[in-house]
């Protein structure tokens, strides 16, 4: 039953490249997190606050991002941008891509936050004389934020998780440089069992380092 | 002077009966490891809130492998350590085997959080009246907590039936796959990725679509 012999030696001597791809990695998916956490908190308040065509814009933007698989999204950028002659790299087409689909997501997360905070207090903190601007920064994303942190650790994981979709369009990230490793020495398995046990590690980190900040940031 | 080769042919309505039996494939194994993630997903979410030892000692860090492992990278795993063990599966098979357990260690949360939400005294209610520990499970327990995940559970199922399509991985030929096949063919890359991006989005609004009514008739 059991004549496979594995060879767990190409594997640990790539192991320095595969940690470095899993940096990329991080570094990928903080990257489209943050893009995807500014252009959410603007699609979520375009779609609560504006009406025509800015509105539709965000609303068809959360659909899509929200109802086509993120590869879709991905090869869209890739390809269906190429049938246009804008042809990005590797590289822009996955942080373009994670970015639009996590925006999609975190705006709904946003909403949902918006939509927690009274409407008392926007009116309240415009009568102490702020301007709408202020009213916003200080007093109701403060309090979405606190809000939305849980959603939005849990976004940064997908992000991770989903940044392996680089594979298939050709981007070195720990999946890409596992399947570049793996088809250089036909070790299919063992790299990818190496692969799984780094994102495991890496998913375990960002969940500690979340529940550091938060430790740090909710104190009151 | 010979007719110039042409490699390429252009969209023809027949392909957008191959992309609608690629959709129909798509549903086909969603549908599949849905219905039994799902159930197997509300048993290992009742073992995870009866049991202390089985459920939070050894199965819920098996199922958070599940959850932080990329889905591609568990796929590609899978497919090549089934022959390792003398497991002979077709990509649509083993494409199942992980989407299953991918949905059930998702569900499990979710059920879990169905069992407990439901108030401990109301069961000790129930139980008082009479009813069986199942009685209890099945009549009590189920329509109340049921209801408070139900949106849950359908992101969930609208995240699932988005991820299948990394089945195309291992080369089952579902939507996207189908569309890439397509591409190819015709080098109509922005065409052709639109329809297939119709047809997922016609798969998955209309349920995220009730979901949400649902929700708000709940909240009333």
């Amino acid at each position: 039953m059991f004549d496979y012999s594995f060879h767990w030696r190409p594997v640990v001597k790539s192991l320095p490249e595969l940690i470095q791809a899993g940096l990329v990695t991080l570094e990928i998916a903080s990257l489209a997190m943050l893009l995807g956490v500014v252009i959410g908190l603007c699609l979520a308040l375009m779609r609560m606050n504006m009406k025509g065509p800015l509105k539709w814009f965000a609303v068809t933007w959360i659909e899509i991002a929200r109802n086509t698989p993120a590869l879709f999204q991905l090869f869209f950028f890739g390809f269906g941008l190429g049938a246009f002659g804008i042809n990005l790299s590797p590289f822009t087409i996955i942080l373009t891509g994670l970015s639009f689909n996590c925006a999609g997501y975190l705006a709904e997360n946003f909403r949902g936050g918006f939509q927690a905070i009274p409407v008392m207090q926007i009116n309240s903190a415009r009568c102490l004389g702020m301007n709408s601007w202020q009213a916003y920064t200080r007093i109701v994303i403060p309090q979405v934020l606190r809000i939305v942190y849980y959603p939005i650790t849990n976004q940064m994981v997908w992000a991770v998780l989903m940044s392996s979709l680089g594979m298939l369009i050709g981007f070195r990230e720990l999946s890409g440089e596992t399947q570049f490793f793996a088809s250089k020495t036909f070790r299919v398995f063992e790299y990818f069992a190496a692969a799984a046990v780094i994102y495991y590690v890496i998913v375990k980190i960002v969940l500690g380092a979340s529940r550091l900040l938060a430790m740090r940031l909710f104190r009151y | 002077m010979q007719e110039p080769i042409s490699f390429f042919t252009g969209f023809n309505p027949n392909d957008l009966w191959f992309l609608g039996e690629a959709a129909l494939k798509t549903l086909w194994i969603s549908i599949l490891s849905i219905t039994v993630g799902s159930v197997l997903g509300c048993i290992f979410g009742w073992i995870l809130h009866e049991s202390r030892f089985a459920g939070g000692i050894i199965l819920a860090p098996i199922l958070d492998v599940f959850r932080s492992v990329p889905l591609i990278i568990q796929l590609v795993l899978f497919y090549n350590f089934a022959p390792i063990v003398g497991l002979d599966l077709n990509p649509f098979l083993s494409g199942v085997v992980i989407l299953t357990f991918y949905t059930a260690s998702l569900v499990s949360n979710v059920a879990r959080g169905g069992i407990e939400s439901v108030d401990m005294s109301m069961r000790r209610a129930s139980r008082s009246l009479g009813l069986t520990y199942w009685q209890d499970l099945f009549h009590v327990v189920l329509p109340i907590g049921g209801r408070t995940v139900f949106p849950a559970w359908i992101g969930v199922v609208l995240g699932v039936m988005k991820d299948s399509a990394l089945v195309s991985v291992l080369g089952y030929v579902e939507l996207l796959k189908a569309s890439q096949i397509l591409i190819t063919r015709t080098q109509e890359p922005l065409l052709i990725l639109s329809i297939a991006g119709v047809f997922y989005f016609a798969l998955s609004y209309p349920i995220s679509l009730y979901a949400s009514r649902f929700e708000k008739r709940w909240a009333k």
